[in-house]
């Protein structure tokens, strides 16, 4: 009997920043949606983000990043996993990250970028979608 | 509105209305009529402005003989790109400068630290490194004309060791110089995280700087408490209210712990709050926060001089509120918070650009942010006379709703121990993430309304004229700092350090030996470093 | 984003063997969902396991266990082990989901390749562990760790119990909070090999340290040879300096692992351990079957309305279930 599939999501803020506001709703939506939410604090480089979605075994990474440093951030997130061997892993985003910046990144590898404000409910949904079952 | 007939006398028109409850949960009356003030005295409890308990402003001419300082933000990452902008908006008219600095220098690194990397001048922060960068970052400004107010915090006493560094390059004494400093290291702790020490060592040198700045710039702020920060956490207009004001109680408490008289200090106490999209509740919550402090100096704290007893204010507009869809509809919102920061009768005002919400304004945006305040100054008559709501009965029983609660917030912070047993407990983070918990979920439910958010939505685009931070600054600024680290005195700086290391560890003001220290080229990364050596390093629990 | 491409059990369970953390991750996972092949895994995984260090953690929220996993981690790596860490935490009952933010605390580690960290909700299970807690423990044995750290903040009533499970329990107290009053009235002391005070530098520790040491020295059983140890603590300090307590800590766990292996308590811990496992997964087929069995059929409903209208009872349709399915 295999119960039904329990995501597993990895909420990460990279860099500097201090400002978790966001992050710490999307967790909280997320996993009153069901999933099991790792949030690893603040201040994470992205070797600890990667080390830590591989060792959590998590179905996507969420970086919440205000910093504007974002290009840089995902860069490196995308790389590490792809020499890990873990590009299967879905990287999404949240914060400050301008339009302009979404094409770029999407051609990096990363998957949707959520402006400010958005509905957490889009958020689950497109995880729900997204995520191989 | 129903006639009055006879048959209509019995039967109440509001029955079965959906209630309004405002961000602050209070439930919002329909009407609002005699019997909503009946309690309050005018003479007793509201006054007249300048007058104490200052509900209706601190001064007794207010806008009528000199305006609120329009104070906007004036910095981009390379110092001499702020400059010019500083000296931009100086030329458009503004008498008060905000300078906001970028993610390194908050978290007290120096742009060459491998943890900066990417983030050197991000988001319209300005990278300060060494006394240079505040050389070329105030190039041109006369320093004793304008009113300089420095978004800084933990950092606090290098950044004012720097400011004062270079007035005395410049012949400008100390005694001249006019400005703030945030400095806040409370609201750090409970919501914006770019703390670096413990509670005891922050409270310390906080203290540090009180009292230089007590003695050698009278007309410098030292410390500007702050909500905003709080309510962008998520905090209701209630809490910014009753946890600012909790802190700044706190603050007075420590500088009489640290010997200094209260009526010495308790006049360079300001504040900072944000005005949200509620005007009224806004202003009322400005109007409770003058009584309260007002009540509070005089009869709690003893404080003799009326200046201790004024609760003064630079206001923002609500960041948080501005959305990144349909972004033109930010300048209505940003319009009517500013106009309830102008009739609540703040000190200063920064009115944000409207495309806010995704990045640095533009100078187009900019500009429309400036005129705003000066419409409003000079066009809606809102600055014509004095606290226009009072004896509005909604606003007058809105002010009393506000104080009431807040008195309820202070009681269970005193009970469980003060501000920073609360804050070790994590009282005030429960209480923030709550709200902020608490408001996403109304929004989601269409409890509550934001035009083009989740009403009135239509998935169009904003045409945004980016403006981009040279890729190049940032190695550039790197390589400059490298070189400035070669070329100074080796063995004198050595000596500042064991001097600064010395001074945290004994009980004698830093500010001294910081300031002989920054001329001698320490950056402010190697100064942080040496008191987070001594002072150590707090980490937090994170809380949902 | 490409489909993850699936590694045969056998390629996993290789690769684990060696080490290998992205095995190591997924096959935890697959235990945790109870996927099919995760019964066939932990057959070629057994044989490798049973020779770590298992420790656990008990203690409130706000106790600072995780904290002191924090030092423990880095003692146990000063010694040149590798460590695995289980952080386990509460599924919430109406969503099912949950918040796992343990590992926030000894996030320094997460760059560290001897170490291994994972957190675990407990799904449904109450008590502290997870159904899965007990095989993946095993998983991390395989993986190479010498030493396994079980955070949690119960100890259990339930089916699966830390006690159980690890070799020497650690119960995290603070002083003031109540718990060590809670704690002597529930007997929890007699399932503590030790007992750390942590915030040693609050305001009763001193008095919290005696009667701790007090009520163990008279309620416990003498003849049991192992006394609980109680160190202070001062897990969390701004300063490294100031903090306090975890030496003893490490030596009071080095010396109850002594004491278990010199009088060879160690197997009936490692029976008790097993027992446990056996339990839960004799508990897991037989489920299974019955199930299989009925899905579907409509039986389940068909006897639950003959029970409401009194023809029959609980005792007498499991007694047909299990002679049918079982044939007992």
């Amino acid at each position: 009997m295999s119960p039904k599939k329990t995501f597993r999501i990895l909420i990460a803020k990279p860099g500097l920043d201090g400002h978790d506001r966001g992050a710490k709703v999307v967790a909280r939506a997320l996993s009153n949606a069901g999933m099991e939410v790792i949030y690893s604090g603040l201040h994470q480089t992205p070797e600890q983000i990667v080390n830590t979605a591989i060792d959590e075994d998590v179905d996507a990474v969420g970086l919440s990043i205000l910093s504007g440093a974002h290009n840089t951030i995902f860069a490196r997130v995308m790389k590490l996993l792809k020499e890990k061997g873990a590009s299967d892993i879905l990287v999404f985003g949240g914060g400050t990250i301008h339009r302009n910046d979404w094409a770029p990144l999407e051609a990096m590898g990363v998957g949707r970028i959520f402006s400010p404000g958005t509905d957490t409910r889009e958020i689950v949904t497109y995880l729900v979608e997204t995520l191989p079952h | 509105m129903p006639q009055d007939t006879a048959a209509n006398t019995n039967r109440d028109p509001f029955a079965g209305i959906a209630p309004v409850k405002n961000l602050s949960g209070f439930e919002i009356n329909p009407l609002y009529g005699p019997e909503d003030v009946k309690g309050i005295d005018f003479e007793l409890d509201v006054g007249l402005p300048g007058e104490y308990p200052y509900v209706r402003g601190v001064y007794s001419t207010m806008y009528r003989v000199r305006p609120w300082t329009i104070r906007q933000l004036g910095s981009l990452g390379p110092p001499g790109e702020a400059n010019k902008r500083i000296r931009q908006l100086v030329g458009m008219g503004a008498n008060g400068i905000s300078i906001c600095l970028d993610m390194p220098t908050i978290m007290g690194r120096d742009s060459d630290d491998p943890l900066a990397e990417g983030e050197v001048g991000c988001c319209g922060g300005v990278a300060i490194d060494t006394i240079q960068d505040m050389r070329e970052l105030l190039a041109g400004i006369e320093l004793d004309k304008i009113s300089i107010n420095f978004v800084s915090n933990s950092q606090s006493a290098v950044i004012l060791a720097m400011f004062c560094a270079l007035a005395e390059e410049r012949d400008v004494p100390w005694n001249l110089l006019t400005g703030t400093m945030q400095n806040d290291a409370l609201k750090e702790y409970q919501a914006q995280k770019s703390y670096y020490f413990p509670p005891r060592p922050s409270m310390r040198l906080i203290m540090d700087t009180i009292s230089f700045c007590i003695r050698n710039l009278p007309r410098f702020n030292p410390i500007s408490i702050s909500g905003y920060h709080l309510a962008s956490a998520g905090a209701t207009p209630l809490q910014e209210l009753a946890f600012t004001l909790a802190n700044g109680f706190t603050y007075v408490e420590e500088g009489i712990k640290a010997g200094m008289s209260v009526d010495d200090f308790a006049p360079r106490l300001s504040f900072f709050f944000k005005v949200h999209n509620d005007l009224f509740e806004n202003v009322a919550k400005f109007r409770a926060a003058r009584r309260i402090w007002g009540r509070t100096m005089k009869e709690k704290f003893g404080a003799k001089n009326p200046a201790s007893w004024r609760f003064r204010v630079h206001t923002q507009t609500s960041g948080s509120s501005l959305t990144a869809q349909q972004m033109e509809n930010n300048i209505i919102r940003t319009t009517i918070q500013a106009l309830s920061a102008v009739m609540a009768g703040t000190q200063s005002l920064h009115t944000n650009a409207f495309d806010e919400a995704l990045s640095i304004p533009t100078p187009q945006s900019e500009r429309v942010a400036l005129r705003t305040q000066q419409i409003i100054l000079h066009e809606s008559g809102a600055a014509s006379t004095i606290d226009p709501l009072a004896g509005s009965y909604y606003v007058e029983a809105l002010t009393k709703q506000m104080e009431e609660a807040c008195e309820k917030y202070f009681q269970t912070i005193a009970e469980m121990g003060g501000v920073i047993a609360c804050i070790e407990k994590g009282y005030f983070q429960r209480e923030i993430a709550e709200s902020a918990f608490r408001y996403q979920r109304s929004l989601e439910k269409g409890e509550r309304i934001i035009v083009g958010l989740n009403k009135y939505a239509d998935g169009e685009e904003s045409q945004i004229l980016l403006r981009e931070l040279d890729p190049e600054f940032e190695k550039n600024k790197v390589a400059a700092l490298k070189k400035y680290k070669e070329e100074r005195d080796h063995d004198l700086l050595r000596a500042k350090g064991e001097e600064l290391r010395a001074v945290c560890t004994g009980r004698d003001n830093v500010m001294p030996s910081l300031i002989s220290a920054v001329r001698a080229g320490m950056t402010l990364g190697e100064a942080i470093g040496h008191m987070r050596d001594i002072f150590g390093v707090y980490r937090e629990q994170a809380i949902f | 984003m490409s489909r993850r491409k699936s590694p045969s059990p056998e390629e996993l369970v290789e690769k684990l063997l060696s080490g290998d953390r992205r095995a190591a991750a997924r096959l935890i996972t697959i235990i945790e969902d109870q996927s099919d092949q995760a019964n066939d895994m932990m057959k070629m995984i057994f044989p490798h396991t049973g020779r770590s260090m298992i420790i656990g953690l008990t203690g409130s929220g706000g106790s600072g266990k995780s904290t002191l996993i924090d030092h423990l981690i880095g003692r146990f790596r000063a010694m040149d082990k590798k460590v695995g860490v289980v952080a386990v935490d509460p599924s919430s009952p109406f969503s099912g989901g949950a918040l796992l933010g343990d590992r926030i605390r000894f996030q320094s580690h997460a760059i560290d390749d001897g170490v291994f960290i994972r957190s675990m909700a407990s799904r449904g299970y109450l008590g502290g562990l997870a159904r899965g807690t007990t095989d993946v423990v095993r998983v991390m044995e395989a993986m190479g760790n010498d030493v396994i750290i079980i955070e949690t903040l119960g100890a259990g009533q339930d089916e699966i119990d830390i006690i159980h499970l690890a070799q020497t329990c650690i119960l995290i107290l603070t002083p003031g909070m109540g718990d060590d009053i809670q704690a002597m009235k529930a007997g929890i002391m007699e399932i503590a090999d030790i007992i750390a005070l942590n915030k040693a530098d609050l305001d009763k520790a001193n008095l919290c340290l005696s009667s701790l040491e007090t009520s163990i020295h008279y309620g416990m059983d003498k003849k049991k040879g192992w006394l609980p140890r109680v160190v202070p603590t001062i897990a969390f300090a701004s300063k490294s300096t100031d903090i306090r307590g975890v030496d003893e800590l490490v030596q009071a766990i080095m010396d109850h692992q002594a004491y278990l292996h010199e009088t060879r308590k160690i197997d009936e811990v490692r029976n008790k351990r097993i027992e446990q496992e056996l339990g839960l997964v004799f508990k897991d087929e037989v489920e299974k079957v019955v199930f299989a069995g009925i899905k579907g059929t409509g039986k389940k409903r068909q006897y639950i309305e003959s029970i409401r209208a009194g023809k029959s009872d609980p005792y007498s349709v499991v007694k047909e279930v299990l002679s049918t399915f079982l044939r007992v």
